[in-house]
């Protein structure tokens, strides 16, 4: 027998296959063409060409949570055109979190059985394969580095009792959840990606190109202003908004992120290993597996060199159970191994070792999320003295209703047209952390666009269309508009209230009709003492629905004149000034 | 005395080539420091550009200064408006790039009437590229989020397909421009406006709570980026400083509907009325003298601008005095 089939051996993995997620392919294209008899692509290579493809999907998606417009579409309700939010649907994390937060599952959500059967009969397959986060974290730890060479990458790799932390969070955000609070999404992989990259990464790349198209556009030489116009319009196309985006806490996130990406430099998938809960969840549906490492023992010479690439941190190795729970089925040590010691089998007859949760510690977690919410609803913020610029997007539910779906990942705001939506910092307390809140002065709430709605997840904002915002479409059928807050002005900064000049951009902008600004005409004294005519604005509080286009339009810059505060928004029952309110 | 064999110290060409390095090193790093400290000086923001100048068509008199139209179908109107002040050719010329600037500032579908009608506009496109326009652009810089203007406006979609360059308003393509005016100095303007050789002004016929109405001189807020909110507290003279500066070729006023209550933005299909009428013309001042007492029983005591625009020699509000063809198709 030759041993032309035989995949080659590798004595030290790491030297070969610096950045193996994405290398292998073309390793193996290489492969092929020397070797002829190896026809088909090696399973890794299969799994990293996957990941490519995922995370591309993902990247795509992501960027198209955004209305770009498209002119061959003429008037009517705008709507994106790709589902931008499917791969939170996948996600049984969310899914889990929305249940036991609402004893019911939001639209789309059930698509997460499309991961979460596999899961039951495979394994974790999904963090391994599939998962964006992953993948990048996967990338990431296959760098070289200083704290991870031979006997330290073997000795990293191993099992650590540390990588139980991620069951007990899950068991906490669900407990949470359980009992209202949708903070399970600070960790979720998913949020934590879609925040990171929407609110801070892809904001500063932009910012990065755009000046670096400015710098093309403003140079002396005519053909570097050309390459620069047909790089803006190629960039235009693919990626750039039309207005650069700005987020408040964004430097928060992406450095988060970047601290995220930087451990795997030691650890490698430190944030797979030990925090991530839809790791933890995946990994205790994962305890049924059909599928599992087999270890031909007579073949198995204790080399070690299946822990060089080992993803999960699962032991593979000799001398210890495989731990099925932390293995993310990415079949680095199958392909290491010099000695075809390793196999994945179905209806395997070694047993794996357990996700190895302490009793103990399971009970305080449980403790731990379910003292959440009275911790969190210990200070007045919630419901005894309401932050007045907690304005909510259209569509958002009821303060209590919201915080129990809401899982923070930023889709709302990435998708805004206006970047009115930014990540609340103490607005809505701590357990509100990163939650949408509208900033008018930044941008206000556009009448006819109900985008936020349309890409939420969890139905925190639940689903409304124009006609239902009932601002200026159908706005003679439709029975009661959504109201955000009302507009109060500040009378001692307002021009035609204090300076006896002439103004109303307010009153332009106001979005409704008949308009919730009015003017009403007054002889006012300038500074010399003549007598101007001037007109005053002033709101029908019955009329406003709180977009924030009078607070955005204001020309006085720093601290408007006109601003709005959350009081009369329609979520609330409470949070009221008028005892009745006019249709419209 | 000997240094050879002395490992503690250095060898003389060792210590000469050493001190060569630092006193390059130094000599380096000074002349730098000098040179930076010649270049200081205090930040000034940069000049604005020179570029006003006018796109107005010669007047004839044997040809008509304005053609007020009236009848069922938009598209209609307009050639015929175009027709009835001397056809196309007197305002376009072959190989020429025309601007349209029609209204498109509010994200509102037509039958809302915040904006220019599309089929004016489209209409319009066709003309100028019948005439041989080298391009047609049609741009604005809306008030609302653009893309949804341009989109719902139906203006974007319509006046591509008639094979018009629809231009979103990109902020990183706004030029500062002295603007001469009396109030209105340096601004940042569209450049899209800026390149044109001959531009075309399609505004709509609005309600305003400020001046009572919006008409075509209100139209060039809309070429402005920057602080424009500030322009209120100035409207009549920052109206007459930029109707000076643009000087459009030819004015087509929409007043097909016209937004009688709870302009300029509407919203409310009862704030509508149809009057189906274009007003078209070569002096801008007279347009909007006409349609304020047409339709808003205003004249020129109630809109200082209009006497304003007279005195910059813009035009003249006196309507009545103006060649006029009124046309009534049924």
């Amino acid at each position: 027998m030759t041993a032309v089939t035989d995949p080659p051996i590798r004595r030290d993995g790491r030297s070969q296959r610096k950045c193996d997620a994405f290398f292998a392919l073309t390793d193996s294209l290489h492969i092929s063409t020397r070797r002829v008899s190896v026809r088909f692509p090696k399973v890794t290579t299969l799994r990293s060409f996957l990941q490519l493809v995922f995370f591309l999907l993902f990247l795509f998606l992501l960027l198209r949570t955004e209305f770009r417009g498209t002119f061959a579409a003429a008037a009517g309700d705008l709507r994106l055109r790709y589902p931008v939010s499917f791969f939170f649907q996948l996600d049984p994390l969310i899914a889990l979190s929305n249940a036991l937060a609402t004893r019911a599952l939001y639209r789309g959500l059930l698509w997460t059985l499309v991961i979460l059967i596999p899961t039951f009969l495979l394994g974790r397959f999904f963090c391994g394969w599939i998962c964006p986060l992953g993948s990048l974290n996967h990338f990431f730890g296959s760098l070289n580095s200083e704290e991870k060479r031979g006997k330290q990458l073997i000795e990293s790799n191993r099992y650590k009792r540390w990588q139980t932390t991620k069951y007990y969070l899950l068991i906490i955000g669900a407990c949470a959840a359980l009992f209202g609070a949708g903070i399970a999404g600070w960790l979720d992989p998913f949020s934590l990606l879609v925040r990171s990259l929407s609110l801070s990464i892809l904001p500063a790349t932009s910012y990065g190109l755009r000046a670096f198209l400015g710098v093309l556009a403003h140079s002396p030489f005519a053909w570097l202003q050309i390459a620069g116009n047909l790089l803006h319009y190629v960039l235009g196309s693919l990626f750039l908004s039309l207005k650069q985006p700005y987020f408040r806490e964004g430097v928060w996130l992406g450095l988060i992120f970047i601290a995220v990406l930087s451990v795997n430099l030691r650890i490698t998938r430190f944030w797979c290993r030990a925090l991530c809960p839809l790791g933890a969840l995946l990994g205790m549906a994962s305890r049924w597996s059909l599928i599992g490492l087999v270890r031909n023992k007579e073949h198995c010479n204790d080399c070690n060199q299946c822990l060089l690439r080992c993803q999960g941190g699962d032991d593979p190795v000799g001398g210890r159970g495989w731990r099925q729970p932390e293995c993310h089925l990415c079949m680095n040590c199958v392909d290491q191994c010099p000695e075809h010691a390793l196999t994945f089998k179905f209806f395997p007859r070694q047993p794996p070792a357990s996700a190895n949760l302490q009793r103990r510690k399971v009970l305080t977690a449980v403790a731990t999320g379910a003292a959440c919410i009275p911790l969190f609803r210990s200070t007045p913020g919630f419901a005894a003295e309401r932050n007045e610029r907690l304005l909510r997007p259209p569509g958002a539910l009821a303060e209590d209703e919201f915080l129990a779906r809401c899982i923070h990942c930023g889709e709302c705001m990435k998708v805004c047209p206006n970047n009115a939506l930014h990540p609340s910092w103490t607005e809505a307390g701590l357990e509100g952390l990163w939650t949408p809140v509208m900033v008018p002065r930044i941008g206000y709430c556009e009448p006819s666009c109900v985008l936020c709605s349309q890409v939420c997840p969890t139905g925190a904002i639940w689903e409304i269309n124009a006609s239902q915002k009932g601002w200026t479409v159908d706005i003679s059928r439709s029975a009661k508009p959504v109201r955000l807050g009302t507009a109060f002005y500040d009378r001692g900064r307002c021009l035609p209230w204090a300076m006896a000049t002439d103004c109303i951009v307010c009153e332009e902008w106001c979005p409704t009709s008949p308009k919730a600004v009015f003017l009403t005409p007054a002889s006012v004294l300038d500074a010399a003492g003549n007598v101007k005519q001037v007109k005053q604005p002033n709101i029908d509080p019955s009329r406003c629905v709180g977009c924030g286009a009078c607070e955005y339009a204001c020309p006085v810059q720093d601290r408007p004149a006109v601003y709005i505060t959350s009081v009369g928004e329609s979520r609330s029952p409470t949070n009221q000034i008028l005892l009745s309110r006019k249709k419209a | 005395m000997t240094t050879t064999g002395n490992d503690s110290t250095m060898t003389r060409r060792e210590a000469l080539l050493h001190l060569l390095r630092v006193t390059g090193a130094s000599a380096s790093v000074a002349g730098l420091g000098f040179w930076l400290s010649e270049r200081s000086f205090r930040p000034e923001p940069a000049l604005a550009l020179e570029l006003k100048h006018s796109h107005t068509v010669a007047p004839d008199p044997k040809l008509p200064e304005m053609a007020i139209i009236q009848g069922d179908d938009p598209a209609q109107l307009t050639r015929k408006a175009v027709e009835g002040l001397g056809g196309i050719r007197r305002f376009v010329s072959r190989g020429d790039i025309v601007v349209i600037k029609p209204n498109i500032g509010w994200d509102r579908t037509p039958e809302q009437a915040a904006n220019t009608n599309p089929q004016v506009v489209v209409e319009t496109v066709r003309l100028c590229l019948d005439a041989g326009a080298k391009r047609v652009i049609v741009t604005d810089v809306s008030c609302n989020e653009p893309r949804r203007c341009f989109q719902r406006s139906g203006i974007a979609d319509a006046a591509q397909r008639a094979g018009g360059e629809v231009i979103l308003p990109d902020p990183s393509r706004f030029k500062e421009v002295d603007l001469h005016g009396d109030v209105l100095h340096a601004w940042p303007v569209f450049d899209a406006f800026l390149n044109a050789d001959k531009i075309i002004n399609i505004p709509i016929a609005k309600h305003h709570g400020l001046t009572g109405t919006t008409l075509g001189m209100k139209n060039w807020y809309g070429i402005l980026g920057g602080q424009r909110n500030q322009l209120h507290q100035r409207i009549h003279e920052s109206l007459v400083d930029l109707a000076d500066f643009m000087r459009p070729s030819l004015t087509i006023l929409d007043c097909y509907r016209i937004l009688i209550r709870n302009g300029p933005t509407g919203g409310n299909l009862e704030d509508v009325l149809l009057k189906k009428t274009l007003v078209a013309g070569t002096d801008p001042v007279a347009l909007d003298a006409y349609v304020a007492k047409a339709y808003w029983n205003l004249d020129v005591s109630a809109l200082p601008y209009l006497r304003l625009a007279a005195k910059r020699g813009l035009g003249t509000y006196d309507f009545e005095k103006v060649r006029t063809v009124t046309t009534e198709l049924s």
